[in-house]
């Protein structure tokens, strides 16, 4: 009997989970052999699970740990570069996949590491602090990005936050991150498939997380700190703990987003504030704390702009007037009221055709 | 209850994305019979020209080219990708008022990339999935190489107008109509150099953007050639692009007698009002970035008096090829033409060129088109807005003179 309802709680919970990004990644597949899917809807597969790697990720620090973080574009930032780094220092010399999953590993443990460095001093703070100074961080990073110059040659690397010239390249050398330009020429490696395996790990991650004892402390901390300080849990170690997986997860997004693109570079519209703000939309608009409901909202809002290119110029409005209303149907409380009636009716329907 | 609601929830937003999946077909039949009519309309137009003087048998069984255009439409650089798009519509209803390439009409599409490489392969998917045979764009760099990337992959003849960063003609698909970033650095040293303007150069870049610390590198290494010596490096970024009396200053004690600003003409606008305030009258020298300064509202224009750059286009140029392109573009779309557009405007009469010289027709596959327009480029020669007797090489690089100008009594002069 316990098993029963364990096993239910499972295909209810997690196990729904799972099954709707496996479903979905069916049904893609079938249409791409049966060339039934249009370039545009081709192109987007990479970006979906992208961005719906972050929205879980975050999700994770807005919505299990409760604190907000504006900076999560930063780490996807940093696990693009370095991701993307490894890939061109590599390029030629290793197989293209096997080099992504390298990167990948790198990606999420430099993303890891700033996670760490950055959550000791910041995760002191609380609320609205916090979230300014995760804002901060994430141009912070931006700005350092696009000042760096990094080249090789014949005597190894170099370095300078200057000029290209400054690099003082010999013969033959060529310049890898180049200031502004960023990185180009980095090998296109990313699928579809290794982008679905890539989510289907970040919500076994996090999922897991979640439903462990770990995951118990970080929202006991959330819900009452003081009561949880009183049992004896770690704040700053579950705290930080959270931060860090989260930015670790972030860091594989940016890998996956690099290796998308031959191009990568910290502008303000693929790293920037706008980024983080619209990965928070997607954890908002899903539902805070619910993973499944981020994957959705990060597919339902990435494809929007896109499918409405229809429209030309009322694009942007459309979109913008799109996604009030979806705020409005998804958290205002007359529009969960009105949910619930048409729930209660569909259910007093059935009933009475079961009768 | 809530489990309820949720699932609910879930099985709209699936069914909603589901939906989506669906009708993407359909919102691109959408743009294609939007891009139809408009079409149709220039084709009506055509049609009763035709009928004027002769009908051409191939314009009968309906085959269209289709030119796609992709540029920032929305957001902050906006006004590069409209007037991109706006030159590039300006070209194709011209071409086919005047009886189309080889015969046949031209349907005309663009699409949105915000500035933003992701954005820009989507939006190239989507004109691809209109029916696109050919590129114009894309407007700014960066998106410039991702999509490059993708056409290449695709086959497919790409010409960028105003893509000036080595990396985005590096396809062998990929041809430009502007100068690329180092060619314009080292034009820039070589007149300054030829012509003894100055042997003390400062100069003021923005680091944080592509093209301008692409020219600078290279005017930084061509300038040692031709005997300059740089006596200040100043950079600013984007964020930083109001206040440039720090950067004037360091070169005014420098010593500097020329500064060199290789970037756009609003923060030159800046610029040149600051210097004025500190009461200091070096020469300064811009690229073809700076073409629009006189244009820029509440800038006392005087102060732009004596300006030298070196730009392929200049809106006030007295030939008539400029002239009448400024005419109709004033009246179709209002504000004056921008390099921008002449350069998009001169890519679509250069595939014109092209496609006439391969002898090739709309029934032929993209592929197909691509590998003819490649052969062809290399023989044509163009006189478009933005230089005389343009040729190209394999590396899709143009082969044009940069025109030098002078602002003096308000209005562009050219300098020999």
């Amino acid at each position: 009997m316990k098993m029963a309802k364990a096993k239910k709680n499972f295909w209810q919970g997690s196990g729904l989970t799972y099954g709707m990004v496996i479903l979905a990644y069916i049904l893609v597949e079938i249409a791409l052999k049966t060339d039934h899917m249009s370039s545009l809807m081709e192109g987007l597969l990479v970006p979906l699970c992208t961005y719906s790697i972050l929205a879980v990720s975050l999700n994770l620090v807005v919505g299990i740990s409760g604190e907000l973080s504006l900076g999560h574009a930063g780490f996807m930032c940093v696990g693009a570069f370095s991701g993307a780094l490894f890939s061109k220092i590599m390029k030629g010399s290793i197989d293209p996949t096997v080099s992504l999953v390298i990167a990948i590993l790198i990606g999420a443990a430099v993303a890891a590491v700033f996670g760490i460095l950055i959550g000791i001093p910041v995760l002191r703070l609380r609320g609205d602090y916090l979230a300014i100074v995760t804002l901060a961080f994430g141009e912070i990073i931006k700005n350092i990005i696009n000042a760096i110059y990094l080249g090789r040659d014949v005597n190894g690397f170099h370095f300078s936050m200057k000029s290209e010239i400054e690099l003082g390249l010999g013969e033959g050398g060529e310049t890898l991150i180049k200031g502004a330009q960023g990185i180009t020429g980095t090998p296109q490696a990313s699928t579809f498939t290794i982008g679905v395996i890539l989510l289907l790990i970040t919500l076994f991650i996090v999922m897991n997380l979640v439903n462990s004892r770990t995951g118990r402390a970080i929202m006991a901390i959330r819900d009452n700190r003081i009561a949880a300080e009183s049992i004896g849990l770690n704040v700053t170690k579950y705290k930080l703990l959270a931060f860090s997986v989260s930015a670790a997860l972030a860091g594989v997004a940016g890998v996956l987003y690099a290796h998308n693109l031959t191009t990568l570079a910290a502008l303000p519209k693929n790293f920037g504030y706008n980024q983080s703000i619209m990965i928070l939309v997607f954890v908002v608009l899903g539902g805070i704390g619910n993973i499944r409901g981020s994957v959705i909202a990060a597919v339902v809002l990435t494809l929007l702009p896109e499918l409405l290119r229809g429209l030309n110029n009322y694009r942007m409005l459309i979109y913008a007037i799109v996604l009030i209303a979806l705020m409005l149907f998804n958290s205002s409380p007359k529009a969960i009221e009105m949910r619930e009636r048409a729930a209660e009716w569909f259910k007093k329907k059935r009933q009475a055709k079961e009768a | 209850m809530k489990r309820k609601i949720l699932s609910l929830t879930l099985a709209a937003a699936v069914a909603a994305s589901l939906a989506a999946c669906g009708s993407s077909g359909s919102t691109s039949t959408t743009t294609a019979a939007a891009a139809d009519t408009t079409a149709a309309g220039g084709e009506t137009e055509a049609a009763a020209e035709e009928g004027a003087a002769e009908t051409e048998a191939p314009a009968a069984d309906g085959a269209t080219w289709k030119i796609g255009a992709i540029g920032p439409l929305t957001g902050g650089t906006a006004i590069y990708g409209q007037a991109v798009v706006n030159g590039a519509e300006l070209a194709v209803n011209e071409i086919n008022a005047a009886g189309g390439i080889n015969g046949y009409q031209i349907e005309y599409n663009s699409a949105d990339d915000e500035n933003d490489a992701e954005k820009a392969v989507n939006a190239y998917n989507s004109l691809k999935d209109w029916g696109m045979q050919m590129l114009v764009g894309t407007t700014t760099s960066n998106p410039c190489i991702a999509v490059a990337d993708k056409t290449m992959a695709d086959n497919m003849f790409q010409i960028t107008p105003s893509g000036s960063a080595v990396e985005c003609a590096a396809n062998p698909n990929v041809f430009r109509v502007c100068f690329a970033d180092p060619d314009q650095g080292a034009a820039s040293a070589q007149y300054i150099g030829e012509h003894k303007l100055a042997t003390k150069v400062a100069v003021i870049y923005d680091s944080s953007d592509v093209y301008s610390s692409g020219i600078y590198t290279k005017f930084a290494q061509e300038a040692e050639n031709q005997g300059l010596e740089i006596v200040a490096a100043e950079a600013f970024t984007a964020d930083s692009n109001k206040d440039f009396t720090t950067q004037l200053q360091k070169a005014k004690d420098a010593g500097a007698e020329l500064v060199f600003l290789p970037f756009y003409y609003t923060e030159a606008s800046l610029v040149l009002t600051q210097a004025d305030a500190m009461g200091w009258k070096p020469m300064f020298f811009g690229c073809d970035g700076m073409d629009g300064i006189l244009g820029v509202e509440n800038f006392d224009t005087s102060l732009a008096e004596g300006l030298m750059l070196l730009t392929p286009f200049a809106a006030d140029a007295t030939d008539d090829l400029t002239v009448s392109f400024v005419t109709s573009y004033e009246e179709q779309y209002g504000g004056t033409p921008n390099q921008f557009a002449a350069d998009s405007y001169d890519a679509v009469y250069i595939i014109k060129a092209a496609l006439e010289d391969a002898g090739a027709t709309p029934d032929m596959s993209v592929s197909d088109l691509c590998e003819a327009l490649k052969t062809s480029m290399l023989n044509i020669k163009v006189d478009g807005l933005t230089g005389s007797g343009m040729t190209w090489n394999e590396a899709g690089e143009p082969n044009k003179a940069p025109k030098a100008v002078k602002i003096e009594n308000g209005v562009y002069t050219a300098m020999e």
